[in-house]
């Protein structure tokens, strides 16, 4: 087994061999797909838990504050102990709730990110998917969470929960088309909706770059309008703490509100994800042109880390706008989107189509 | 399809905001009727933290019942306390020293100073900027500091007594309010490209929650809510107390009535405020820090009544006496429950994100609504 | 319909503007954490220091010879609006006159009911009592916060009369 740090593909490669002589083909796949759940689930645990921790300590920089600094060095273990907490906890439904629904939505949130999350390429090789339709893939399954969300708030019998899933019905669907637009400004340059394809054609810079103004302006509609899809402030209308009280997850306890927390979570890690691979280059290094040696330099830097550097930025981003903004209302929200960030986009990818048909981008 | 539409039966429902609700700030329970996220109706509903402060001043004596309005309003608790002092004070027909009438105008301009940034940072949490919040803790800090060193307490100071002040001011106390003054006005921009500025908060709050100076007036809506109807009601300008006579300040008005109006009042009070205190903190007279009372106060028979401007609008506090060490009867004119019968009419059409910023536009304290 | 145009790009260019001004505000203070104000509480329990009229609750100052100048007049008793203060006293034999005199048995504190207002401090006639610094009041059972506050086998100051 030869592992490789850079390259990823021969090491996915040997381990499936490996398994495949050691089981028969049926049991091996068996296995190799168990793997990889396994693997996953691990690792949206650890990402959970951390992004919670990482989030709570950045929210706390902003407010001149320390943050969480008792359990574990600087606060670290804090998350561990809050999950241990919530699992001890009882789980309650209220009276005349529905409950199957009521159990059910929790889980429904947690599979698009799971869904999405296979995509993802972390680096060279390193994915357990690769679609050739692979960004349309992400902008289909991303949407699946909203039924969860529509659940738990009609399931909950509690009207605040109800009108806190309705507004986020009406806020995930829209925002669906701009980001759908905005993405689909990058994929008239590459001409290819997998991801790997993607990542690849920004080998001699990044998008965000080469793309001219139009990149930067479909960035910014990704931006705004994945925060909005995943229901983070300024946007988070469906939870709306100081209007619905918790919005639509106001009725669950314990482990199950650690789900819809870990679901918010893994979104972010997933839009930031998403948004570095297509617009940042993924795990692709910082590379201008034809600078060989300066290439080379950057080159040195694992891909992985490059791909968890980025979207680490993007995550900071978009905490920053969480805890400085102001919510929106529910009307100015749909405006947004209807009244500028739709148009905007159309327009950008018109602009797009006539950059790339000239050749104005590098 | 507009079959369908007609067929479609459409309800209006309750729903309880309150009385443990995130934004009510206290136990106030308000009774919507909604359509959607539309309001019909707003009723609130009290008394879930009625402690009987007036009852129970009817058992204390004159010294004894000014702490209890401490729990009245207890962001401007100094005001209050004030308030009680100088009817006392009109009752006995007491001259008051210079020394005192400064020191508790500086420190009620404090106190609505302190509670302006807190309904500030709470504003910000409400619309649901969160950061906001401990901003405006952060700068309150230094007044509660400096309250805490010269009266003892952070929050209920119960620093005056009918007659002057319960002690001296602290030697630390001058350099002290300079440095917060020197602090604040540094900070208070941050306030302005943080809230004031930022698009969404504007838009949140301009054009929402309008209030006409009429309905104002006939609901008396008093302090800085009124104000932002066009109201001219502040008491400080219109029938000076204390040190409010020699000093210059201008009296914030502004005429839109919405939740934006109001909100620019409360900013601009808090520079004239620091401007108040600026012109006081450094003339101080020498003097007695209280006057000469008897043990036992008795106030002669008679009705007693004083107004001052809490942070919140107008406080009246009324007296009757019958010549016993303690008094008659007690009824304190709070100005919170006189904004919040706005309310009704100020939220009607709007939207439920509306009403929470209209109510901290209106920034109600719960147990000065019911006492 | 041109200036319809411009004037929605312009509307979209200041909103953004206001919002960056905004994230500045934030920012700066996420790259300055030397300007955190937090103080950690239980660790700073040593130089934690209160000011010196803090009311923390009312003590009864005893000096080293287990003496106090507490004579028992009950003016703090009458002064607090809300009973927290009991006097408790006893007829004791003086030992110069050889007359019975007043004083203190218990001096009985309700913290329970403590307002703070700091009234019978300004009552006391002989300055006996007075306001501590210390705040950490929490206990298990709340029977503790009723306190007794004259030290056991303590004596009334000589000279001290009411
Ligand atoms: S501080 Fe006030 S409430 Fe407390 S014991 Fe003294 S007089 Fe009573
Ligand atoms: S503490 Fe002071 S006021 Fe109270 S009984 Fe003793 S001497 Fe009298």
């Amino acid at each position: 087994m030869n592992f490789n740090i850079y390259d990823f593909t021969e090491f996915i490669i040997s381990i499936d061999n490996w398994l495949k002589q050691l089981l028969s083909p049926g049991l091996a796949k068996i296995t190799g797909m168990a793997l990889i759940g396994v693997t996953f689930l691990l690792f949206v645990t650890l990402l959970g838990l951390s992004i919670v921790y990482i989030e709570r300590k950045v929210c706390a920089f902003f407010q001149q504050r320390l943050g969480p600094m008792r359990v574990g060095f600087w606060g670290t273990a804090q998350t561990i102990a809050d999950i241990i907490k919530l699992i001890f906890k009882e789980p309650l439904a209220t009276k005349n709730s529905d409950k199957f629904l009521f159990n059910l939505a929790a889980f429904i949130v947690l599979i698009s990110p799971f869904m999405v999350i296979a995509v993802v390429p972390f680096a060279k090789g390193l994915h357990a998917l690769d679609f050739d339709i692979g960004l349309f893939y992400v902008t289909a399954v991303s949407s699946l969470g909203v039924t969860g969300i529509l659940l738990a708030g009609w399931s909950s019998n509690n009207k605040y929960s109800l009108i806190g899933a309705m507004r986020s019905g009406a806020q995930i669907i829209s925002y669906e088309l701009s980001i759908g637009l905005s993405l689909l400004a990058i994929v008239i340059l590459t001409g290819s909706l997998q991801l790997s394809v993607i990542v690849e054609s920004q080998r001699d810079g990044w998008w965000i770059f080469k793309g001219n103004i139009p990149a930067i302006v479909a960035f910014i509609i990704f931006i705004i309008a994945s925060t909005a899809e995943s229901n983070r402030g300024p946007f988070d209308l469906a939870e709306a703490e100081s209007e619905l009280t918790a919005g639509f997850h106001t009725e669950y306890s314990g482990i199950k509100f650690a789900f819809f927390f870990l679901a918010e979570y893994v979104n972010l890690f997933i839009i930031a994800a998403i948004g570095a691979t297509v617009f940042f280059g993924g795990w692709m290094p910082l590379h201008i042109g034809n600078f060989t040696f300066f290439n080379e330099a950057m080159d040195i830097i694992p891909p992985i880390i490059w791909f968890f550097a980025k979207v680490a930025a993007l995550i900071f981003l978009l905490m920053w706008f969480k805890w400085t903004f102001p919510r929106l209302r529910i009307d100015q929200l749909l405006q947004l989107e209807w009244k500028y960030l739709l148009p905007l986009s159309i327009l950008n990818l018109v602009l797009m189509t006539i950059v790339s048909l000239t050749g104005w981008h590098l | 399809m507009e079959d369908l539409l007609n067929k479609a039966e459409t309800q209006e429902y309750f729903i309880n905001m309150g009385p443990q609700h995130p934004s009510t700030h206290g136990v106030l329970r308000l009774m919507l009727t909604l359509d959607g996220e539309i309001i019909k109706k707003v009723e609130p509903h009290l008394g879930y933290i009625h402690r009987s402060i007036e009852k129970m001043s009817e058992k204390d004596s004159y010294y004894q019942m000014v702490h209890l309005t401490d729990r009245m309003d207890y962001l401007s608790c100094h005001i209050n306390n004030e308030a009680v002092c100088l009817a006392i004070e009109k009752g006995l027909q007491l001259e008051i020293p210079d020394r005192v009438k400064y020191i508790r105008t500086i420190i009620s301009e404090l106190t609505r100073l302190s509670s302006h940034q807190l309904w500030w940072g709470v504003m910000g949490m409400d619309l649901g900027a969160i950061t906001t919040f401990l901003y405006g803790f952060r700068d309150r800090e230094m007044i509660t500091d400096i309250f805490e060193e010269t009266c003892g307490a952070r929050l209920t100071m119960n620093y005056n007594v009918p007659g002057g002040l319960m002690f001296d001011i602290h030697p630390n106390f001058q350099k002290r309010t300079k440095d917060f003054i020197k602090h604040f006005k540094k900070k208070l921009p941050e306030y302005d490209e943080l809230l004031s500025g930022n698009i969404i908060f504007t838009e949140r709050t301009k054009d929402i929650g309008y209030l006409s100076k009429e309905d104002a007036i006939s609901y008396g809506v008093t302090g800085p809510s009124g104000r932002g109807s066009g109201f001219a009601c502040d008491v400080r300008k219109r029938i000076p107390y204390s040190a409010y006579d020699k000093v210059e300040f201008k009296e914030i008005i502004y005429t839109e009535g919405d939740s934006f109006a109001r909100y620019k009042v409360r900013m601009d009070e808090m520079k004239e405020s620091l401007y108040i205190i600026e012109q006081l903190i450094d003339n101080i007279p020498e003097g007695d820090f209280k006057a000469k009372t008897k043990a036992v106060i008795k106030l002669p028979d008679g009705e007693y009544y004083q107004r001052v401007e809490t942070a919140r609008g107008e406080l009246g506090v009324y007296i009757i006496s019958d010549n016993k060490k303690n008094p008659y009867r007690v009824k304190y004119r709070s100005p919170g429950f006189s904004n919040l019968s706005a309310l009704d009419t100020m939220a009607r059409g709007g939207k439920i994100a509306d009403l929470v910023a209209m109510m901290s536009t209106l920034d109600l304290v719960i147990p000065d609504i019911d006492r | 319909m041109i200036k319809a145009i411009i004037n929605y790009f312009k509307e979209i260019f200041t909103a953004c503007r206001t919002l960056i001004t905004g994230m500045k505000v934030t920012g700066y203070y996420f790259f300055h954490p030397k300007e955190i104000i937090t103080q950690q509480y239980p660790e700073n329990r040593a130089t934690l220091q209160m000011f010196d009229r803090f009311r923390g609750e009312v003590v009864l100052l005893h000096d080293e010879n287990n003496e106090h100048k507490c004579t028992g007049c009950s003016a703090c008793e009458i002064a607090c609006p809300n009973g927290s203060i009991e006097i408790i006293s006893k007829k004791e034999i003086d030992p110069e006159t050889s007359k019975p005199k007043k004083a203190i048995d218990k001096f009985v504190y309700h913290l329970s009911m403590c307002t703070f207002c700091n009234l019978c401090i300004l009552a006391c006639p002989t300055d006996a009592i007075k306001m501590s610094k210390s705040f950490e009041h929490s206990v298990y059972d709340r029977s503790k916060l009723t306190k007794v506050l004259n030290k056991p086998g303590s004596k009334i100051m000589a000279g001290i009369k009411e």
